[in-house]
């Protein structure tokens, strides 16, 4: 069974169909990207899979059960996490504060037994801690523990994004654009990571990338959008050479 | 309630209509501010109470005679308004809106405070030359005030939104709302264009207060009571575009007649806070939605 | 400078970073233990003020330094507050008892407060609150049975299993114990996840729900606390007032709250004292001011809203983050002599861009 399907998803925006007609599935421990050129409407099948948009057709599936209309917070529950284009870091909280609060799904307190911080509450917070410095140990953040977010540069702030999602947990890890702004260095240090993830800590991937060789290293199959339609599916190569990807980006 | 006969039914209505004309226009001028640069002003209708006293001052101290009043009130106040973007508002430029909101709470403070201590606590008395006799139709009496406001809103309205929608001006004024940055790259200037828009709203508030110092007795309190409405006015219009401004107000103002009436005269206030909680309940983006949830 | 070296996790959850945090504020504690053996009354009752400021200020400051929803009508819980605890406590209800519940009705009209509040952010909430204050001041002014409305309410003297509450000496000390308390439980909550959502919240909505927050319940649970504490001292500022009016619950109370966390530092579990410090001490100084103002402006009615509003102006100029930020700049300032750069605490400003269609 796929981990996740999408089926004939749509949604439009004041008569403009950002989406239409879009399925695909993804297989359990695959990197799955999604390509087309601006305004293809990458980002919206994000944030329809976030739940922070409502769809008008079709219907979402995680690990075979229905998600399409629960909450944005009972998608994270299940094991959906995510980053965003341009970072969407609580700005004025630390690195380990930013990862800390990613364990809000794992969190079995209740604001009251944590209001007098009984033994419980103080073990799950070790718990916590612990798996956190994991992940800054494996995407090397260690001299940005301490530091406050609105005090770090962009590339920094992809990769604690990254921890900050990987704190979650997550079964389906969702990277909205992971290398744009960071420099080709840094770049390979992410493709190396994303690898990873995918490998050592089975999580599935879905990936909005601009990148073709980041996509050719890392990504299994390659969905290719255009004005909200789906164009195709198939191998980096494949995709790449389809003529209608091609039409798409050069225009007609 | 008892029963209403139509006279009285028709002369609430029109009381409510110009009553709701006025918070619309002081939320109009708010409305101004917040679609130029979503700054809150929470001072608008402590301004307003400003341009009652200078009117009064103008009247009254100075025996100027009804026309030169006007002319010179909104003038001083268009100038008051650059001065208070210049030294208040510009350092806050970039700053989050809440600080904003907090700032503009503290500059009604103060307004109140000074003009207090200015012109006094009593109530002051402002006649123009159409304080005369009501428009006397069948049992419903008409007073020359209340009818002005309308027109003076319906006019104001019209002129405000043919000069944003057609002139150069107003849509720099849009562009510099959407993105500041990318209005600036263009060649906007930006700054300049804050500023006459603060001008704009504070002359817009001279005018309600030009219609509203006939109408009730003007004493300081008198901004924070009808700004805080024209704020009810403009969220149950729906906050960000000026027509929801106006019918907000037009609606608050007929609910706090009617209800006023019901309750001789004790509910009529509250009634319009009431209104506003169960808006907010039951929909809470206002009569006509603008504001969208942020894009990721 | 002191760097602590960090052997452990635990460490960073500890209340105290480290020995020398516990040895002040264990002074502090003593010093407030011992004060009042050798104050005058007068200063007894002012520091009990500050505490009734302090828990207060610790509710507001919940909700806005770090849920990041700003209320204007707080002065409304604190009225509820007052006027439950008086009223329970009148019909028999034992003290304690009926402080706790006066907090619990609180909490609960801000519970509902809180599920309007789900969807509206700054003004709109900011307008919402106003008015729920402007109701609430009319049901108590209307509710005379129970009220007592304009004629006022005279709360009876706190006695509880023979103790006169009412003295000062025994009132000083229970306002401690419950600062104490509040304080404690506040800091708890932020050290743990509810109070990291709360902060999440506050910074991007779009990205706690990413991170499995309940916008709705979060928010909730932020305006039942933040209207319980400041109910709770509500009830307790009933009894230093003795006698209730509406007229003590306006907005001008609302306003000093909002002072108090502004100026205290937004976001700062430390503002929330040198908040209530500073507007307990404000009046006095207007007071010993006073005497030195030509008289023309001295005995005006509005000098105190005047200060006020234009302090509160030059804290949101000048120093956005309080007076917790200033000392935090002083500190710095001492502990890197000479190396002190004005940039460390260089504010970031931001360009507007709109996501609004029109």
């Amino acid at each position: 069974m796929s981990v996740f399907e999408a089926k004939e998803i749509g949604v439009s925006f004041g008569g403009v169909r950002a989406i239409h007609d879009v399925s695909f599935a993804v297989e359990k421990g695959e990197i799955f990207s999604i390509m087309g050129p601006n305004g293809a409407g990458k980002t919206t099948v994000f944030n329809l899979i976030s739940r922070f948009y409502d769809l008008d057709q079709g219907d979402l599936f995680l690990n075979g059960e229905r998600i399409s209309n629960i909450p944005p917070h009972e998608v994270a529950a299940r094991g959906v996490a995510r980053t965003f284009q341009n970072t969407e870091l609580f700005e004025n909280e630390t690195v380990l504060q930013n990862l800390l609060t990613a364990h809000h799904t794992h969190r079995r307190t209740s604001f009251l037994s944590e209001m007098f911080f009984f033994p419980k509450v103080r073990r799950q917070e070790l718990k916590f801690r612990e798996t956190v410095e994991d992940i800054i140990d494996l995407l090397h953040l260690q001299s940005y523990r301490e530091q406050r977010i609105d005090a770090l540069p962009f590339g920094a702030r992809k990769i604690v994004e990254l921890g900050r999602a990987l704190c979650l947990e997550p079964q389906l890890l969702l990277l909205d654009e992971p290398s744009s702004g960071l420099n080709p260095e840094e770049t390979e240090d992410l493709s190396f990571w994303i690898e990873d993830i995918n490998e050592e800590l089975g999580v599935t991937i879905i990936m909005v990338e601009h990148d073709m060789n980041l996509l050719g290293q890392v990504s299994g199959r390659v969905m290719a959008l255009s004005d909200g339609e789906l164009l195709t599916i198939g191998t980096p190569d494949e995709v790449r050479e389809h003529p209608d990807v091609i039409s798409a980006y050069l225009g007609e | 309630m008892d029963f209403i006969s139509l006279g009285t039914f028709v002369q609430l209505l029109v009381t409510g209509i110009s009553h709701g004309c006025l918070y619309g226009l002081v939320a109009l001028g708010f409305v101004l501010i917040y679609k130029a640069t979503e700054m809150v002003n929470f001072a608008q209708g402590d301004i307003m109470m400003w341009g009652a006293f200078i009117a009064f001052t103008l009247a009254s101290t100075y025996g100027l005679s009804y026309i030169p009043v006007v002319i010179l009130t909104i003038f001083v106040m268009a100038m008051f308004g650059l001065l208070l973007e210049r030294t208040i508002i510009r350092p806050m430029i970039g700053e989050p809106p809440f600080a904003v909101l907090m700032l503009t709470i503290g500059l009604g403070f103060v307004l109140r405070a000074v003009a207090g201590m200015i012109w006094g606590h009593d109530e002051k008395e402002f006649d123009t030359p159409y304080s005369v006799d009501p428009l006397i139709l069948g049992e419903v009496s008409l007073d020359y005030e209340q009818l002005v406001v309308v027109g003076c809103t319906i006019v104001l309205c019209l002129g405000l939104y043919v000069f944003l929608r057609f002139t150069r001006f107003g849509v720099a004024m849009q562009a510099a709302s959407q993105n500041q940055l990318a209005a600036a790259y263009v060649g906007i200037p930006v700054k300049g264009v804050v500023a006459i828009t603060w001008c704009l709203s504070t002359a817009i508030a001279a005018v309600a207060a030009l219609l509203v110092a006939p109408l009730q007795l003007i004493y300081p309190g008198i901004g924070f009571v009808v700004g805080i409405k024209a704020f009810v006015a403009a969220i149950v219009g729906g906050f960000g575009n000026l027509s929801g401004a106006l019918i907000g107000g037009i609606c608050i103002g007929i609910v706090e007649q009617f209800v006023g009436y019901a309750f001789e005269g004790a509910y009529g206030e509250t009634s319009v806070y009431v209104l506003l909680l169960l808006m907010l309940f039951v929909r809470p983006q206002g009569l006509i939605a603008t504001i969208q949830r942020k894009k990721v | 400078m002191r760097f602590v070296l960090k052997t452990n996790y635990a460490q960073d959850i500890n209340l105290f970073l480290h020995n020398g945090q516990r040895f002040w504020y264990g002074l502090l504690i003593a010093a407030l233990i011992l004060a009042p053996f050798f104050l005058e009354n007068f200063y007894i009752g002012e520091l009990t003020y500050l505490f009734i400021w302090v828990i207060a200020g610790a509710g507001l400051m919940l909700l806005i330094g770090y849920t990041g929803l700003v209320s204007m009508g707080h002065a409304a819980f604190m009225a509820i507050g007052a006027y439950a605890h008086a009223v329970l406590f009148k019909l028999g209800v034992p003290f304690l008892p009926s402080l706790l519940m006066a907090a619990l009705i609180s909490g609960f009209l801000g519970a509902i407060i809180g599920v309007a509040a789900l969807r509206m952010t700054g003004i709109y909430l900011a307008v919402a609150t106003i008015s729920f204050a402007f109701i609430i001041e009319k049901v108590i002014s209307a509710w005379r049975p129970v009220t007592g409305g304009h004629r006022g309410f005279i709360v009876p003297e706190p006695v509880m299993f023979g103790v006169d509450f009412g003295s000062d000496l025994v009132f000083y000390f229970l306002c401690l114990v419950i600062v104490v308390v509040v304080m404690l439980l506040v800091m708890n909550l932020l050290r743990s996840p509810t109070g990291r959502a709360m902060v999440a919240v506050r910074d991007s909505e779009i990205s706690a729900q990413a991170m499995g927050v309940n916008l709705v319940q979060t928010k909730t649970l932020a305006f039942t606390l933040s209207a319980a504490f400041t109910g709770l001292a509500g009830a307790l500022y009933s009894h230093k007032i003795g006698m209730l009016f509406p007229e003590n619950f306006t907005i001008f109370l609302s306003i000093k709250l909002l002072m108090l966390v502004v100026v205290g530092g937004l976001g700062s579990v430390h503002g929330i004292v040198f908040g209530a410090m500073f507007i307990s001490i404000l009046p006095q100084v207007i007071a010993i001011v006073r005497d030195f103002l030509p008289s023309w402006l001295a005995y005006r009615r509005g000098l105190e809203p005047l200060v006020f509003g234009a302090i509160l102006l030059f804290f949101l100029m000048y120093e956005p983050l309080g007076l917790y930020g200033r000392w935090v700049k002083i500190r710095a300032y001492f502990t890197q002599f000479p190396l002190y750069r004005k940039s460390t605490f260089k504010r970031q400003k931001s360009y507007l861009r709109t996501e609004r269609v029109h």
